[in-house]
């Protein structure tokens, strides 16, 4: 049976005041798969994640999520509906605290009356220790973290992760892998996952979409990436 | 008098003073603080609340048995909340979410606001100024020592402003709401995609702010009579106390009006009112040509 698509990006186009950013992105991601986005610097993966968060404005083209044609969705209509968003600067609120950080992701979920689940803290047991701290006092790894966590907290049918290893100590990398791998086995939410590691992103994508300067140059299987595709486009 | 007495005295009427410079600019230290709404018609929410007071005090002196008579102004102060907190949530639905992040704009048309919102004053209460008469159990005083009287009216104030401080305080760092509005005011982007509704948290914040203008505006009617410019008189007060404490933090805001307060009432006591609000002025530019961003410094969304 072939899987559904939870989300389809068909034919968008996004500009930055009069620069024209993303030309003509389709992109699909599967129910419960992960697809991995790749590209080099200032190719447009971030604008096409803030995109589908209903972040800038689409020019042309159509964003739809789980059949719903969101494309004029604002993005806390789109939370709502189950998009979880990590973004590239990760984005904790620094004079909140941990808790308060944790408690905002809470909002977008269905009951969120019944306060922090305790499953968080199975996943990020770093976090338990520091719900008193405020969010801008924690190291980058703990709040790439706390980013993940708050997200994973709406129990979004999609997550976008936008460089989650970026900047980021190897044994921290590790943990973020596996926590992305136990999201992914327990096979209820699918990842659109921006990453410039490649062995990473190899490890945990179904598939890929390579963008060069706001267009998809490449896709497939990541079975199907060969060595030479990835390093013609993504070589340094 | 014994200098001791002399002193208390003196330092009740500065933080009496200090709690109606902090009620005139706690709603301005959430609209333009917070929020970063440079709001010129600020001034004019407050005088809504004082007309608020104005006319239940007639319906009641009217249509009322006279003992009843003392308690129009428990009524005054949510009326007036409700009045203003209303007129802020149409201002913001209707004109300002259309100017965020443009203070000039904003500036401009709420300038416009207000000389509306005067003229409106104007056809409707006439050009000359009405007076708002205290309730009885506000008109007294409590000897303490012989020299040194506390009248009811100022004990009230400070009592009152301390509430609303204190309540602000349990609203924003204690509720739902107040988390959201931290959030937006914080990171406006990523609230929204975490579901925060930023729009109506905008909405719900400025009512509330303009709300507290209410309160003001009806706490000042008993203090001097109402007229259709009195929102004029207050508006440079409250700025004044909310960007020398610092703008977007509340506590800048009780250090602004303290200082403000304390100095004034200082000031006063050896030359005369003009010159002591001449003198505080002055010392308020020059410590800001210090220290530009005030006692608290911390970072707006629409101001940096
Ligand atoms: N706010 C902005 N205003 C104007 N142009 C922008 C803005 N943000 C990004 N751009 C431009 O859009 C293009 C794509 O940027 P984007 O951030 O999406 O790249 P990216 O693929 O995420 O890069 P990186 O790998 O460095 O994160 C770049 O050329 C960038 O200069
Ligand atoms: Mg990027």
């Amino acid at each position: 049976m072939p899987a559904t698509d939870l989300l389809t990006i068909d034919r968008l186009n996004v500009y930055y005041a009069e620069s024209h950013i993303l030309r003509d992105v389709s992109l699909t991601v599967p129910e419960h798969k992960v697809a991995c986005l790749m590209g080099r610097n200032g190719a447009g993966k971030t604008t096409l994640l803030k995109s589908v968060m209903g972040l800038l404005p689409a020019r042309s083209g159509q964003v739809q999520f789980a059949g719903e044609n969101i494309t004029t969705r604002c993005p806390d209509e789109r939370a709502r509906r189950g998009m979880g968003y990590v973004p590239q600067g990760r984005e904790i609120f620094p004079t909140l605290t941990v808790q308060e950080n944790l408690v905002l992701g809470l909002l977008a979920a269905k009951q969120p009356k019944n306060g922090i689940p305790d499953e968080i803290f199975h996943l990020f047991p770093i976090l338990k220790t520091m719900l008193k701290r405020r969010g801008g006092d924690l190291s980058g790894g703990q709040q790439q973290q706390l980013a993940l966590a708050r997200a994973m907290l709406s129990h979004p049918r999609l997550l976008l992760l936008d460089e989650p290893t970026e900047g980021i100590q190897p044994s921290i990398i590790d943990e973020i892998e596996d926590v992305i791998t136990r999201i992914k086995e327990q096979k209820a939410v699918s990842i659109l996952l921006v990453e410039q590691y490649l062995e990473f992103a190899w490890r945990l994508a179904d598939f890929y979409y390579i963008m060069e300067k706001g267009s998809i140059v490449a896709h497939g299987t990541t079975e199907e990436l060969s060595e030479e595709v990835a390093h013609r486009h993504l070589a340094i | 008098m014994t200098s001791t007495t002399f002193l208390l005295g003196q330092l009740f009427n500065g933080l009496s003073y200090c709690s109606i410079l902090l009620l005139i600019a706690l709603g301005l230290a959430i609209t333009f603080g917070l929020m970063g709404v440079i709001n010129m018609a600020h001034g004019e929410l407050m005088m809504l609340g004082s007309y608020a007071a104005y006319v239940l005090q007639n319906y009641f002196a009217k249509q009322l048995a006279a003992q009843y008579f003392g308690w129009y102004f428990v009524l005054a102060l949510p009326l007036a909340f409700v009045v203003s907190g209303l007129a802020g949530l149409l201002l913001e639905r209707s004109l300002i979410r259309r100017l965020y992040g443009r203070p000039l704009e904003t500036l401009l048309a709420t300038w416009g606001v207000s000389l509306i919102l005067q003229q409106l004053m104007r056809q409707i209460f006439g050009a000359n100024n009405v007076d708002v008469r205290s309730p009885g159990w506000l008109m007294g005083r409590w000897h303490v020592a012989a020299g040194l009287e506390l009248p009811h009216l100022r004990l009230f104030i400070i009592a009152f402003t301390s509430t609303c401080l204190f309540l602000m305080y349990a609203l924003l760092f204690r509720t739902a709401l107040g988390l959201r509005i931290r959030a937006v005011t914080q990171n406006r982007d990523m609230s929204a995609c975490l579901g925060v509704p930023t729009r109506k948290v905008d909405a719900y914040t400025f009512a509330l702010g303009s709300g507290l203008a209410g309160f003001a505006g009806c706490i000042l009617s008993l203090m001097g009579s109402v007229g259709p410019n009195s929102g004029q008189n207050y508006i440079v007060d409250a700025f004044m106390v909310v960007v020398l404490g610092g703008v977007g933090k509340l506590a800048g805001a009780i250090a602004g009006s303290f200082v403000i307060g304390q100095t004034n009432v200082l000031f006063e006591s050896f030359s005369t009112a003009t010159m002591g609000k001449v003198m505080v002025f002055t010392l308020v530019i020059l410590f800001l040509q210090w220290k530009p961003s005030g006692v608290f410094p911390s970072k707006v969304r629409s101001l940096d």
